[in-house]
């Protein structure tokens, strides 16, 4: 797409999603697209990583875990000013990522193993933080209610909306800028051909670090938005293997490596399992089903609509 | 760290080779299709709760003894293995590790939910009267329906190692994990040989979940706490090889069991995900094997 058309798409999606609380008032429809936003940031992320740098994370909990637990922790237990928590959370998230990045890709873990061994790294935190006593071990951990916006808790669900709706703006943005990068250039460089990129002088080891730091730093903002909205987190919440699958999830099925894959895939596959609930009732798992079967048929047959918008990589 | 009388320790070292044993077999079906495939199949959590639900239901419907279940489980999950590889996985594949990986994960999602909405999230376990029964071996006292598993866990990896090296079948099987193109060229169906090599691996688990069922409770997620132990078991004794799955099996077993009892159960499970990113952090070479 070219430069004006992507920044007329964004200040577009940003503009039309912005209206969404003057129309929908009723609670449980802007819980659920809250829930969305916010976890369409913690897919944006993932984009960064798994989409332009080509390395599959099946632990993304691990950053969004970290975040999450930073934002409630350093508030509860020490209270530290929320906006304050989040961002130390999100620098502590970045380094996660940097620390596991750095052991992983020196000793040259690719494909498989490098999900499996974010996998295991996510898996580590989720016993830690359920036998540990200062994450409120098993019991977790509440935010005291406290209803005022320099404190990061709004009156309305509404202010809620508008904030997850910037930060998932902000990723939109920040991704943007990064593909048109150099380091963006790089990073799909390392994804298409390792060795050849090498071999051009490419730093594949600076550019995959650059891309976890990043891509945990915004699934990590995910996290915080997720324990600042609820105002509780939990081992299983936090580091559970079921963030980690909805963080791939979207951008893969809307388009892994593109601006707008993650939004895309967010809104399609919560809308289809909100529209599958209405329609065969509350069946547990039923969403869930929804999202396995989509990710199955988009890799068995890779979408080919909206060319350009959708440059799906899966299409090889 | 707390010390433990001597009797105690040898107990949890032999429980640990207990469970090792079945532990082995799970990953006895998750090293052979990766063997061959060059595959990590990411729904095998998932088949083993498939598993060990239908032995629930042989028990629960039909009243029949989860070891005799054995029998008519081991066929119907083998064709479900290989269905499962002919029509799922090997057409979404096209070929590309990272789709496989994405198929299988995709796959286990949808069964996960799908056992949760048929049996909910409730465990579920058989009564059967040996259950409790104890073997009493010199100083140590021994759960018998472990002692089951672990007989028959290698009773099977001899009749896997028997297949893989004495059949037809098996002859092609490592044909192909050798060397796919050259195993195509002398006119074996490599496409018959993934799938077969994929319901082998199915009907192990349909075996490990027979096995399990007296001494575990059964849950929609029951398998995600296998899968992993399996992978680290797989990685540990060498992608690919079955007596290394056996041996990882068996050791990973009694590290459970050690840390179980040193640090806790909560913080028990932290030795073995430890051990598993070790492993895959410094021993990589060894880890990739042909493939690389």
């Amino acid at each position: 797409m070219s430069a004006p058309r992507s920044w007329l798409a964004i200040l577009a999606f940003a503009a039309l999603a912005a209206l969404l609380p003057l129309f929908v008032t009723a609670g449980t429809w802007l819980n659920f697209a809250i829930f969305t936003l916010i976890l369409c940031v913690a897919a944006q992320g993932w984009n960064i990583l798994g989409g332009y740098a080509g390395q599959y994370s099946f632990g993304h909990a691990a950053f969004f875990g970290t975040t999450a637990y930073l934002t409630a922790v350093l508030q509860a237990r020490y209270g530290v000013n929320p906006y304050g928590a989040f961002a130390i959370g999100i620098a502590a998230a970045a380094v996660v990522g940097f620390v596991m990045g750095f052991l992983s890709f020196r000793s040259g873990l690719r494909g498989s193993y490098f999900a499996l061994v974010t996998l295991a790294f996510a898996e580590v935190f989720r016993v830690l933080a359920n036998a540990l006593e200062i994450t409120g071990g098993a019991a977790g951990t509440l935010i005291r209610l406290d209803v005022r916006p320099e404190n990061f808790q709004f009156a309305t669900r509404g202010h809620f909306y508008w904030v997850a709706l910037a930060m998932v703006v902000l990723a939109l943005l920040l991704t943007r800028a990064l593909e048109r990068s150099r380091l963006g250039a790089q990073m799909v460089a390392v994804r298409e051909n390792e060795n050849a990129a090498r071999a051009l002088g490419v730093d594949a080891l600076r550019v995959k670090l650059a891309a976890i730091a990043l891509s945990a730093a915004i699934t990590g903002a995910a996290g915080g938005l997720y324990a600042q909205y609820f105002l509780y987190i939990d081992s299983t919440i936090a580091y559970g293997t079921w963030i980690s699958v909805e963080a791939l999830l979207a951008p893969i099925v809307g388009g892994a490596g593109t601006v707008f894959g993650p939004v895309i895939g967010s809104i399609i596959l919560h809308s289809l399992a909100e529209f599958t609930k209405s329609l065969v009732g509350r069946i547990p798992g039923i969403d869930l089903m929804i999202f396995g079967i989509m990710l199955i048929l988009v890799v068995r047959f890779p979408p080919r609509l909206l060319p350009g918008l959708l440059r799906a990589r899966l299409r090889r | 760290m707390r010390s433990f009388p001597l009797e105690i320790v040898l107990e949890a070292v032999a429980n640990g080779l207990l469970t090792g044993a079945v532990y082995g077999l799970v990953a006895l079906g998750l090293t052979l299709v990766y063997g061959v495939l060059h595959i990590i199949n990411f729904a095998h959590g998932a088949l083993l709760t498939m598993a060990m639900y239908a032995a629930w239901v042989c028990w629960a419907a039909f009243g029949l003894d989860p070891y005799v279940a054995i029998l008519p489980l081991v066929p119907v999950f083998f064709v479900l293995g290989y269905a499962t590889q002919r029509l799922v996985i090997g057409p979404a594949s096209q070929g590309d590790d990272s789709n496989i990986m994405l198929v299988t994960l995709g796959l286990s999602i949808v069964l996960e939910n799908a056992m949760l909405a048929v049996f909910r999230s409730d465990t579920l376990s058989v009564q059967v009267p040996y259950a409790m029964e104890v073997i009493e071996a010199g100083p140590m006292l021994l759960s018998f329906p472990r002692v089951v598993g672990f007989g028959v866990a290698f009773v099977v990896a001899a009749v896997l190692f028997v297949i893989l090296t004495m059949t037809d079948t098996g002859r092609a099987i490592r044909a192909v994990a050798k060397e796919r193109t050259g195993a195509a060229l002398v006119g074996i169906d490599v496409g018959h040989i993934y799938a077969v090599t994929f319901g082998i691996g199915t009907a192990c688990l349909a075996v490990a979940a027979c096995l399990l069922l007296p001494s575990f409770y059964v849950s929609p997620r029951v398998g995600n706490a296998f899968v992993l132990v399996a992978f680290t078991i797989v990685v540990l004794g060498g992608m690919g090889s079955v007596p290394g799955a056996l041996i990882g099996g068996l050791f990973i077993g009694v590290v459970e069991s050690l840390s179980g009892l040193y640090f806790g159960d909560s913080l028990g499970q932290l030795g073995i995900f430890i051990i598993f990113i070790l492993v895959l952090l410094f021993r990589p070479t060894g880890l990739f094997g042909a493939k690389a």
